[in-house]
């Protein structure tokens, strides 16, 4: 099950230079949420204040409504799994690139339930990762995130070093997957088409600053206000 | 006179030099000056730490030679500092790791009465130990900044995964272990084959018995492996963390801006 993601009055800076400043959004329970925005907008950034790995410099991010600025933030990221632009697999073997995470939490997990549940053929666990097409090491750092059995999953542009038919077949996943485990999931991405196949809910960040957020619905119809209108047309 | 004379000959050998020099001017390597830097300053510190070895062997005080030694360790931990360039407080982390190599190889030495607790032997002893520390120390030094700058993906991925800084670092922390051990473990395996060390030459050009000076020569390579292998691993633990902080997280890469 998943669990609501919520920031509030987010700020980062490092040095002179502030990345997120002041940003309020919320991840809803068990939908997808896409974050959009032109590029320095703070997308990353924002993604990666939520599972711990950078520290806000002002604000809070509660998860299911506690502040996470108290919690461990190891057991925070297990609760809160992260897959990035490029996969960066580690281990000899697939399987042991799946199992990372869950072994140093000395958790039980099944590699062959997991290649399935991303869509690969259990044999190809025991490959080497760097022998996988970029698609499938994409998968395969899906599988190591879910290995901890997560309930919230970040995606920081997943598909971005794909092409078209496996980013394609990755929404298919992230769709599924939503479905099936009811994960809350906040993906960044770029594409203005793959956020109207994937999200139910979207969250408009620009030069650091929120500028809205809306259901899939509300963000492609006329009524989504003046700057989400410009950031359609690409003139944000 | 004969000091005037030993100082004459040891200038002569400047021909060679000479050689490297019309080397990098022939290959435009652009060493020149660094030679020169260095042919002026190794024969300005030589002769110096002659004379003041000369001293301290005549005060045939301990203190003295313990005061010295941690002047070069000193010394040691500044030069060291600065070929590491980008690691947090890379100069405490450098005096600690070549501190600690130089006071527990020297002292197992003395415990053990493997050597007498004089200058005559402390002084060189120490030198060899702070010397091959600093190298060492310098080395993991580089390679844990360079490592960690270029595989801050795999870092944050691990990091992501629950992993402690400890636990994403340990691959960068074990190349980089590796790399700067491995030219001493090479050497000492070769010793005797390929090349006489320096303590050997040296006792068998000063007349000493072949079997004393091997004796003397297998202490020295001991101790070395010693002090390295402890100088690599208190540079790499102690500079690690300063790349993480407390709760985790991969400090911003300082060449973000």
């Amino acid at each position: 099950m998943g669990l609501e993601v919520r920031v509030s009055g987010l700020w980062y800076a490092v040095g002179e230079v502030e990345i997120l400043k002041g940003v309020n959004a919320g991840f809803p329970e068990g939908e997808i949420t896409c974050v959009v925005g032109p590029s320095g907008a703070g997308k990353s950034t924002l993604l990666r204040a939520v599972n711990r790995l950078i520290e806000p410099t002002a604000g809070e991010v509660y998860l299911d409504g506690l502040p996470t600025s108290g919690m461990d933030p190891l057991l925070l990221r297990q609760r809160v799994g992260m897959v990035f632009q490029l996969p960066a697999l580690f281990g000899g073997s697939v399987e042991d690139a799946i199992l990372y995470g869950a072994r140093l939490a000395e958790k039980d997990s099944d590699a062959e339930r997991l290649l399935e549940m991303v869509g690969l053929d259990p044999p190809i666990g025991r490959k080497d990762p760097q022998t996988l097409s970029v698609g499938q090491q994409q998968r395969v750092s899906i599988a190591r995130a879910l290995a901890l059995e997560p309930e919230v999953l970040l995606l920081d542009e997943p598909t971005s070093a794909l092409d078209a038919a496996a980013r394609r077949r990755i929404e298919d996943l992230i769709r599924e997957l939503n479905a099936k485990l009811k994960l809350t999931i906040v993906l960044v991405s770029h594409a203005l088409d793959q956020v109207e196949r994937v999200a139910d809910h979207v969250v408009l960040l620009a030069a650091g600053g929120s500028e809205g957020e809306w259901s899939k619905e509300g963000f492609f119809s006329g009524a989504c206000g003046e700057r989400a209108r410009l950031f359609i047309s690409g003139r944000l | 006179m004969e000091g005037l004379e030993t100082v004459l000959s040891a200038l002569l050998t400047l021909g060679l030099v000479a050689i490297a020099v019309a080397l990098s001017l022939y290959e435009r390597l652009d060493l020149e000056k660094d030679i020169g830097i260095a042919v002026v300053r190794s024969f300005v510190q030589l002769a110096a730490i002659g004379y003041a070895i000369n001293y301290i062997f005549a005060l045939e005080s301990l203190p003295a030679v313990v005061l010295l030694l941690a002047g070069m360790v000193g010394f040691a931990a500044w030069t060291s500092a600065r070929r590491a360039k980008g690691v947090p407080h890379a100069l405490p982390v450098a005096a600690g790791a070549i501190g600690a190599a130089a006071v527990a190889t020297l002292g197992a030495l003395l415990l053990l009465q493997v050597v007498p607790p004089t200058a005559q032997y402390l002084i060189p002893l120490g030198g060899m130990v702070i010397g091959n520390s600093m190298n060492t120390a310098s080395l993991t030094l580089a390679r844990v900044r360079d490592d960690v700058a270029e595989q801050r993906l795999k870092v944050e991925a691990a990091l992501a995964l629950g992993a402690t800084s400890r636990q994403a670092v340990s691959p960068i922390l074990k190349t980089a272990l590796r790399s700067a051990m491995i030219p001493l473990i090479d050497s000492t395996k070769t010793t005797g084959i390929i090349f006489l060390p320096g303590a050997m030459v040296g006792m068998i050009i000063a007349g000493a018995d072949p079997l004393e000076a091997a004796r003397l020569q297998i202490v020295v390579l001991y101790m070395l492996l010693g002090s390295v292998s402890i100088a690599a691993i208190l540079a790499g633990l102690f500079s690690y963390r300063s790349f993480f902080t407390p709760r985790h997280q991969l400090r911003p890469d300082s060449r973000e801006g």
